[in-house]
Parts: structure tokens; sequence; C-alpha cells
């Protein structure tokens, strides 16, 4: 019981970090009606931005200038790090919007899909160019402590992931759910013709949605380095197309139903691993989406497709 | 003062393109036949001044690749490269061309009163045995020319599908990598003595005579694999195909990284040599030959009607399920044998060969080369592979290169170069007659 508990935990743990990169993707398939297939790699820059602004903030030595214990200091870098790396993500989201997608708004789908894999191997390279294929570890920015519940034992980290993209996710929720903006997103999935012509610019609602997942990205990078503190220029990739097909199986547009298919795939993959041996991971998480979508193609909280999409 | 530039400027521009014109258009009635003899004949004099030509230019050998390799590496060189070009390649193709287009133009007309299928066998016999030649002088030049036709079979199968049938499917390295397992499992068990499969099953001299076997068989295999991803995605018109064969790509990467028989992450190796040039020549040449006949049959028409209209096809009896199916199938099989024919050229692969790399390459030639178009296909293979070629000293920024190439090609021309065109063969092949400068024009409009 203790051992599944503990594989519970992880699930949890591994299910929120595509939790938060299926959300962006989600997002922005509902909206503009295109698959970022760059967003994997935003997600690997919002990790490296991470790492910079972390290391840069704990090299300040702010404890010491301000005079805080380190716990505190430790706290502090982490919430500023979440938060800048949050903004300076979302303006590498925007960036890939306005030069990637903009100019293809009218093209064929398929266009903007290149697109969006071409952006993602330029980000790749353009890693790898600057920073040289060698591995950076995170810098630690939580002490483990180890805490035991019910017979399982639990770190600290593993509890302030989960809640820390549950609350994201909930909060975009209510953004787009409660808000004046929201709303506008909303009726922009819904009418993509008519909704320009109501006075609501549909460049500005793209930028947003792109600047809200990236920034989701961006957190979910960081909560990634704190578990396992291992960057490496191809992370994003096998990661970034699980999250989208976690997105698919959510439905389209879901945000609630992304979140809900990422933590679904974190389960899958931490439990076929309890039974088969690890590098099996993919070929089964991969064959039981694709056993899910053959019998539910428009995901679990989607509405079926009609017929008009423009291809 | 800048407007006179600018309209001096284009006075100059506009001399220069209609001298280019007037000069073209020499060469307008040379027919294939001719161009092909004057290949023939430049092929010759690289063989045997060649060598000295090169040193007397500053270069140590005749370059291998027009020189495309030249251009970034080594800049000073690439000067020489040119001159080598013009004085091999460009006088002598062009000054035998005109000469011979006379005796080219009757010789194209004499062959005229003879069935198709006999003119396109000289042709062909005059292609492979400039191409063999023109490879023979360096293996670098060999390795490409095989790698570009097998590019070529790759391109037009994919094109199928993102073309012809105007759906988005990722799964071609997946078919590719089935083809080339199935494939080099069959001839290495057979045919070769090694660690993994033990001794060889049969006497090694019918080996080039089962590889055929072994490509079909792949290629039956990578089309029973496009089952699995045609089944679910064409029940329901939308973005299914591209999300299915994506998770099928993966899947078949991660089926092969874990089957310990067939080499896990490490692959198969010291596949036999069979993949030689004359060999890839015939299937590429079968490839473009089915496949255009395939595009343009009843069948290729349904597929574009399919494209086009889901709903005005099914209205016109076009059986839209039975159309995509096929077609898909039908490029997966063609993946399939190009994956074979790859495994034997490079007589090494891992599942990491079949990634997300491959697919961006593939996807750059068929949308370069231009959507629902056979010569567009081709175009796309040869001038990527070329460009590719020529951006590998590069090293690591040619993947800067390549994607912001192909972004440029979505945004200015996102059908490609040459899209929507036919392939005629016999148009092909026909003498050429001398046009009139108005006419000429009109063709070109």
């Amino acid at each position: 019981m203790d051992v599944f508990l503990q594989q519970l935990m992880n699930a949890l743990q591994w299910g929120s970090f595509y939790a938060l990169i299926a959300i962006g993707y989600s997002m922005v398939y509902g909206v503009l009606m295109l698959f970022n297939f760059a967003h994997g790699d935003i997600f690997m820059v919002g990790a490296y931005i991470g790492f910079f602004v972390s290391s840069g903030l704990l090299a300040l030595n702010l404890g010491s200038v301000i005079g805080l214990s380190t716990g505190v200091e430790l706290g502090l870098v982490l919430v500023l790090t979440l938060i800048f790396s949050m903004l300076l993500n979302s303006i590498v989201g925007m960036g890939v919007e306005r030069i990637g997608y903009r100019p293809l708004r009218e093209a064929p789908r398929a266009s903007a899909a290149i697109t969006g894999l071409m952006i993602g191997i330029i980000l790749e390279t353009v890693n790898l160019a600057l920073l040289g294929p060698q591995r950076r570890s995170f810098p630690e920015l939580i002490p483990t402590t180890t805490i035991t519940i019910a017979g399982a034992s639990v770190t600290n980290k593993k509890i302030l992931i989960v809640i820390v993209s549950l609350v994201l996710a909930l909060l975009v929720h209510q953004f787009v759910q409660r808000t004046k903006w929201g709303m506008a997103m909303r009726a922009m999935a819904y009418d993509y013709v008519v909704v320009p012509l109501m006075g609501i610019s549909s460049d500005r609602i793209a930028l947003m949605t792109f600047a809200i997942g990236s920034a989701l990205a961006a957190a979910a990078g960081i909560l990634f380095g704190i578990a396992y503190p291992v960057l490496d220029p191809n992370m994003g990739i096998l990661f970034g197309w699980k999250a989208f097909v976690a997105a698919i199986l959510g439905g389209r547009g879901s945000i609630l139903g992304a979140a809900l298919a990422g933590f679904l795939l974190g389960f899958i993959e931490i439990f076929v691993t309890m039974i088969f041996p690890s590098t099996m991971r993919n070929l089964i998480a991969f064959g039981i989406i694709l056993i899910i979508l053959t019998f539910r193609p428009h995901g679990f909280f989607g509405e079926p497709f009609s017929a008009q999409l423009r291809l | 003062m800048p407007n006179k530039i600018k309209s001096a400027g284009k006075k100059t521009w506009g001399t220069i393109t209609s001298r280019f014109k007037k000069f073209r258009s020499n060469f307008r009635d040379v027919p294939l036949i001719s161009w092909l003899v004057a290949f023939g004949v430049t092929v010759a004099l690289e063989i045997f001044v060649g060598q000295a030509l090169a040193r007397m230019v500053g270069l140590s050998k005749p370059p291998a690749l027009f020189g495309v390799a030249l251009v970034l590496d080594n800049p000073a060189k690439f000067l020489s490269a040119i001159i080598y070009m013009i004085l091999v390649y460009a006088l002598p193709v062009g000054v035998i061309a005109y000469l011979t287009k006379g005796v080219g133009n009757q010789i194209a007309k004499w062959l005229l009163q003879f069935p198709l299928l006999l003119t396109s066998v000289v042709h062909l016999l005059l292609i492979y045995g400039v191409m063999h030649y023109w490879t023979n002088i360096s293996d670098y030049r060999l390795l490409v020319a095989r790698l570009a036709m097998i590019s070529i079979i790759v391109t037009l199968s994919l094109n199928v599908v993102n073309g012809y049938m105007g759906e988005f499917s990722c799964s071609h390295p997946g078919f590719m990598a089935l083809g080339a397992y199935i494939s080099s499992i069959f001839t290495v068990l057979l045919f070769v003595t090694e660690n993994r499969f033990g001794d060889a099953l049969m006497p090694a001299f019918l080996g080039p005579f089962m590889f055929p076997v072994s490509l079909i068989l792949g290629g039956f295999v990578s089309a029973a694999g496009a089952l699995l991803v045609a089944i679910p995605s064409f029940r329901t018109r939308g973005d299914y195909l591209a999300i299915i064969s994506l998770a099928f790509m993966f899947i078949v990467k991660s089926l092969f990284e874990n089957l310990e028989v067939v080499g896990g992450a490490r692959g198969i190796s010291n596949q036999p040599d069979y993949a030689n040039l004359a060999t890839i020549f015939v299937w590429t040449v079968l490839a473009i030959w089915i496949i255009n006949n395939f595009v343009r049959s009843t069948m290729g028409k349904a597929l574009n009607a399919v494209r086009d209209g889901e709903l005005a096809a099914s209205a016109m009896t076009v059986n839209t399920q039975k159309t995509k199916m096929v077609a898909f199938l039908f490029a997966a099989f063609w993946a399939g044998i190009g994956g074979g024919l790859f495994a034997h050229v490079i007589r090494y692969i891992n599942p990491g060969t079949f990634g997300i790399r491959k697919l961006a390459e593939v996807l750059a030639m068929v949308y370069f080369g231009g959507l629902n178009s056979v010569t567009g296909s081709i175009v796309g293979a040869v001038g990527f592979s070329l460009i590719s070629e020529a951006l590998r000293p590069l090293d690591i920024f040619k993947w800067i290169i390549i994607p912001i190439m192909l972004i440029l090609i979505m945004i200015y021309r996102p059908t490609g170069l040459i899209a929507f065109r036919e392939f005629d063969v016999a148009q092909l092949f026909q003498p050429k007659e001398k046009q009139e400068e108005e006419g000429v024009d009109h063709a070109a409009a």
C-alpha cells in the first residue's frame, strides 16, 4: 500500500509537468486552431531561463545583503525565479507567435504546423550552439526533507510541485472563465471570423494566448528543474510531444481537460514502469493514447469536430 | 535622384533579363536527348582532362558536387570551382546541346514512331549511363547521388499524402524505419554471417536477387503499419492524421529501441552492399513511374477531389474512405521501400535515425519542391540534398539555416516552388520545335 501511495505521489508530480505544458498546447489549439509544435522547446527554454535566473539570484547573495535566514532567502529566490522566468518566457512565446505564426494566419494549417516544428528545431539548435551540449544542473532551491504520510515517504518537493501546478492550472482556468480577456479568448475559439468584427483584436488575443501558455511552460520547466536537476537542450522534444498528445486527449481548448489528461499520462507512465522495464514507458503510453483516441477522437472534454475545418 | 538610379537599375536589369531570355530561347528547341548526349560528353571530358584542369585552376581534384560543398568550407576555392564548372560543364554542355539539336530532334522524331516504353528505355539508359560515369569519379559523389535518389522516392510518397490528399502526415520516418528494419533483418539474417543473427542461411550469390523481395516485404510491413494509423484517423476528418501519425512515429521508434532482438538502441549494422547505383536507379524510376501513374489515374483525381471538398467528392460517388486508405497505404509502401534502400546504402541503422530530424528533412523536401507535383518532388529532393551537402561544413548551424529557409518558404510560397504541375513523360521526350518569340512569352506567362 505504501509503495502504491509513493508511486501515486510520483505520478502526480510527473503528471503535473505534463499538465502545465498541455494547457499551453490546448489553449493555442483552442483559440487559434493550430498546433504549436514549438511548445515543447519553449518548455526547454523556460527551464533554461529558470536556471539562469535562479543562478543569478543566488549569486546576488540576497540573504547576506538584506539579512535573511537561508530558508527565507531560498524561498524568496524560488518565488522571484518563478515570476521572472514566467515573464521572460512569455516574451519568448510572444516572439514565436509574432515571427512564426502571425504571417501564416491565413495560410493552410499544415504551413503553421511546419513552422512550429522548424521553430522548435531552431530553439534547440540555438541552445546547443550557445551553451554547448553539456548538461546543466539546476541549483537546489529547496532543501529536501522527507515527510511520512500513511506509511509512504514523500519529499516536500513533490508536494510543492503538485500544489504549485494545481494552483497555476486553476488560476488559468479562472482567468479564462471569469475575466473579460478570457471571454474574448473563448469567443475567438468559438468563431474566429466574427469576433474580430466585434472590436476584439485577434492579434492581441493570440499574443496573450501564447504568453500564458509559455508562462506555464516556464513554470513547468522550473518545477522540472527542482525535481530532476538536469537540463539538456533536447529535454523538450519528447516531453513536448507527449504533452501535446495529452492536450488532444483532454479535448480541444479545454483547460481542465488538458490538465486532467496530463495527470492521466503521468499515472500511465509511472505505473507502467512499476510493471514493465522503464524503457517501455513511451511505447505503452503512446499505445494507450492511440487506443483512447481511436474510440474517443475528440478527447474527454472536447466537442466533436465539425466538418468545416480550414485545412 | 534616387528615382533615376532606380529606373536606371531597372533598365539594366530589364536588358539583362531580356538578353537572358533571348539567350535561353536558343536552347528552347533542344530535345532532352541532346542534353543527355551533351552531358555524356561532358562527363567523358571530366574523366579524361578533369584532373589536369582542376590542377590548373588550383584545385587538388575535380569538385565533387558542382562545388557546392566548397561554398562555405573554402570560399576562395569556390571561385576556382566555378571556373572549373564553366569550363567542364556549362560551356561544353551548352555548345554540344546547341550543335546537336538538329540531329537530336531528328532522332526524337524518329523515336516517336516507337511505343513510349521503348523511347523511355532509351532515355533512361542514357541517363543512367551519364550518371554511372559521373559518379564513378568520386565516392562522395556516388553516396550523395544514391541518397538523393532515395530521397526522391520518400519525398514522392509523402507528397501523395501531404500534397495530393491534402492531409498532414508525420509518420514517414516511422514507415521508413519499418521498411529499413524489415529488409535489413531479411538480408542480414539470410546472407550475412555475423554475431547477432548467426551464420548466413543462404549462399551469398542469391543475395542481390532476393534483395527486391526484402524491399517489397519491408514495403508491405510498413503498409500494414500504415493501416494502424489509417483506421483511427480516417474515421473523422480533421487533425487526427497529424496527431495519430505523430504518435505512430514515436511508437515505432520506441518499439525498435525496446526490441533487443534487433539490437535495441544500438541498431543493426553489417547490411550487405546490395543497394548500388543501378539498383537504386531502377527503384527510383519504378517509384516515379508508378506514383506518377497513380496520381494521374482515376484514383489520383478522386484523391484531389477529396482534398478539395470531401463532401462534394462523396456526393460525386467517390468512396472517400477507400480512396484515402488506399493512397495512405500506397504512400507508406513506397516509404518502406525507400527506408530499405536507405538501410543498405548507409549499412547501419538505429532507431535514432528515424526521428524528428528525419521528419523535418522529408517535410522540407516536399514543401521546398512543391505540393501536388511529381516534378516538384524530384526537384525538391535533389535540390534539398545539394543544399544540405553545401551546409555540411556549418555543422550544427545547418539546423538553424534549414528551418529558417523552410519558414521563409512557408511564408512566401506555402505550396512550394513547383506546385500543382503534372509530370508528362511523353512531352518530356518529344522533339522540340522552335517556337515564335511571342508564343514563348505566352507560355512563360
